[in-house]
């Protein structure tokens, strides 16, 4: 599997005694929507970190975007997009502040951070709350916004850590469409979730249970093999036995 | 490039739209300066005098007129004996008790020699020096008048002249110190408390997961502050020279080129403390812990010649210590920037010592 945009082999990350990530091997395809499911402290946000480069693992091997990420994790971090779990915006900075800086420090030629503000602004229809702080925004703006500013450098692929929480069922639908609009343009998707419905719109997943990968493949093939009706009845047969939740 | 300057502009925008750390960096250090320089004077005024006048004769209360005509002394009263001096100390009522012994003219003028008694409260020690060397200034000064006329030895004396400081003022002295204090201040809270407040937010992560480089987003983060101090000592120099006069006599360009070295060492020691922190609680509490020690053992208030051995070698390690050193030999003296080498020196070797720390310890993986 040479085109694969992602590759892990029993990646492992340990503090101490403790092994938040146990040996995950996996392949990410270009374009794909990649889920990583599981309950809180399974070890999904240890694994991106890994695999963004802000986590040095402990064993094993990756490859992102065709870059090793032991030595070359500043080549894969030109490459990728993040969103992290907790809100990574500026909320002193206005919407268009934002964008810029962002835009900026990816290192966009001038002509190109100009348009693309200007776009984003305008497809996002924030135009009239360009100059107002994100701060002041509401949360499913927030998050649709910070979506947007991850993927402005065009990255091969984004990884996006719970980016849904505490959003309401309406702009999550609308997130979703903004994940399959990126997809759509080749952009591979890398998301982590504990909302279970939110697994059914992924092309595959993965079920961590603490530190590993009990299970993977796409949804319908999951619910077949557990004999389950939905993507919960999945992670509850398998997180059943977790020693940590 | 264009990195930094996005670096740049983002916390320029962030600063200036803080009103708090508006006022910490442009009116706060203003309203310290114009208080400590007045706090922070040496000078004893109106200490409290008894006289204890037992001879009643024309020299002994030309001695006391003397004392009431001085403004360090505020003659509270007469009392009859030692013993009632030693009350009224005791009360509170004095500060010191001059005895004049009966006698005291006759002798002086028989045998050219006599004594007076002084008695001082010494709780306050420095204090109660400042009162003895007043004291016997003025008792020198009758010694002065009264020679002509009695033939009194002349044995060895002295005249003085105090350089630098003619008149011996405590602004001159304190305020140029105190702006240092105050640029440190500024300098080393607002670059720790800066870069863990992004991880507090989070938002470090995001800087961590983009290509920027390690230089780049130190420069971003030092840059800002550096500038803001420097304009800070202009404005604080203005203020001592509008406010308090001070003298400059040293070139202002030698106050600045070396300020430019001392901040990279300030701003260094505050993304040190940034780089092993977590909280700003944290980085506030460490950085208080060196500055008090910094500002305690500069020089500022308490001379580093009057140090334990011991302590005078940890001074030497003191940023704090060379600039205000510095500030009064270039403002008050007019050093050139050859004559303070060896201080600029000490400092650049500090710099990089302090900011190769940071940097190492600055990590964008974990």
């Amino acid at each position: 599997m040479a085109t694969s945009v992602i590759e892990t082999h029993e990646l492992t990350k340990r503090f101490g005694n403790f092994t938040a990530v146990d040996r995950i091997t996996f392949q990410v395809q270009p374009g794909e929507i990649f889920g990583f499911l599981g309950a809180n402290g399974a070890g999904k946000t240890t694994a991106m970190r890994m695999l963004t480069g802000l986590s040095r693992p402990t064993a094993g091997e990756g490859i992102v975007a065709g870059y090793d990420v032991y030595r070359q994790a500043e080549q894969i971090k030109r490459r990728i997009g993040y969103m992290s779990q907790r809100f990574s915006l500026y909320e002193d900075l206005t919407v268009r502040e934002n964008i810029q800086f962002y835009a900026g420090i990816y290192g966009l030629p001038w002509r190109s951070i100009r348009s693309k503000t200007s776009e984003l602004i305008e497809r996002l229809q924030l135009g009239e709350v360009a100059r107002t702080l994100v701060g002041s925004l509401p949360l499913g703006w927030k998050q649709k916004l910070a979506f947007s500013t991850a993927i402005l450098h065009d990255p091969e692929i984004v990884f996006l850590d719970e980016p849904t929480g505490g959003v309401d069922p309406i702009t999550r639908r609308q997130f979703w469409e903004m994940i399959y609009a990126a997809a759509d343009r080749g952009v591979t998707i890398f998301v982590t979730t504990h909302y279970m419905d939110e697994s059914e719109y992924c092309d595959r997943i993965s079920m961590m249970v603490d530190g590993e990968i009990r299970a993977l493949g796409s949804p319908h093939d999951l619910k077949t093999q557990y004999d389950q009706p939905d993507m919960n009845g999945v992670f509850l047969q398998l997180a059943r036995h977790s020693e940590r939740s | 490039m264009k990195t930094i300057l996005f670096l740049l502009r983002k916390e320029f925008l962030q600063i200036f739209r803080n009103r708090v750390i508006v006022a910490m960096i442009f009116v706060m250090p203003i309203i310290q300066l114009l208080i400590l320089a007045n706090a922070a004077n040496y000078e004893v005024r109106n200490l409290k005098l008894q006289v204890i006048d037992q001879d009643h004769s024309s020299w002994s209360r030309q001695l006391v007129g003397h004392f009431t005509a001085s403004p360090y002394f505020n003659l509270t009263g007469m009392v009859a004996s030692a013993k009632k001096g030693i009350t009224a100390i005791e009360a509170d009522e004095a500060d010191l008790v001059l005895h004049i012994p009966s006698g005291f003219e006759r002798a002086l003028r028989r045998e050219g020699t006599a004594s007076v008694h002084l008695n001082i409260n010494a709780i306050n020690g420095v204090k109660a020096g400042l009162a003895s060397s007043y004291a016997q200034t003025i008792i020198l000064d009758l010694h002065q008048e009264i020679m002509p006329v009695v033939e009194l030895p002349a044995g060895l004396s002295s005249t003085f002249r105090y350089w630098y400081n003619p008149d011996m003022d405590y602004y001159t002295f304190m305020v140029p110190g105190i702006l240092v204090l105050l640029v440190t201040l500024v300098g080393m809270f607002l670059s720790g408390l800066n870069i863990v407040k992004e991880k507090e937010i989070g938002t470090i992560e995001q800087i961590n997961v983009s290509p920027i480089r390690k230089h780049q987003f130190i420069i971003g983060k030092l840059l800002p502050f550096w500038i803001i101090a420097q304009v800070e000592l202009a404005l604080g120099l203005t203020v001592g020279w509008l406010v308090f006069d001070i003298p400059i006599v040293g070139s202002l360009g030698v106050v600045f080129a070396f300020s430019s070295i001392y901040l990279l060492v300030v701003l260094g020691i505050g993304l040190l403390v940034s780089t092993f922190t977590d909280t700003q609680q944290q980085a506030m509490f460490i950085s208080w812990f060196f500055l008090v020690i910094f500002i305690l053992m500069s020089g500022l208030f308490t001379p580093i010649e009057s140090m334990p051995g011991w302590a005078q070698q940890i001074t030497r390690l003191n940023p704090v210590t060379y600039f205000v050193d510095v500030v009064r030999l270039v403002l008050l003296k007019g050093s050139s920037w050859w004559d303070i080498r060896s201080q600029w020196i000490a400092l650049s070797i500090f710099a990089v010592v302090i900011n190769g720390a940071a940097v190492l310890n600055y990590r964008k993986t974990d």
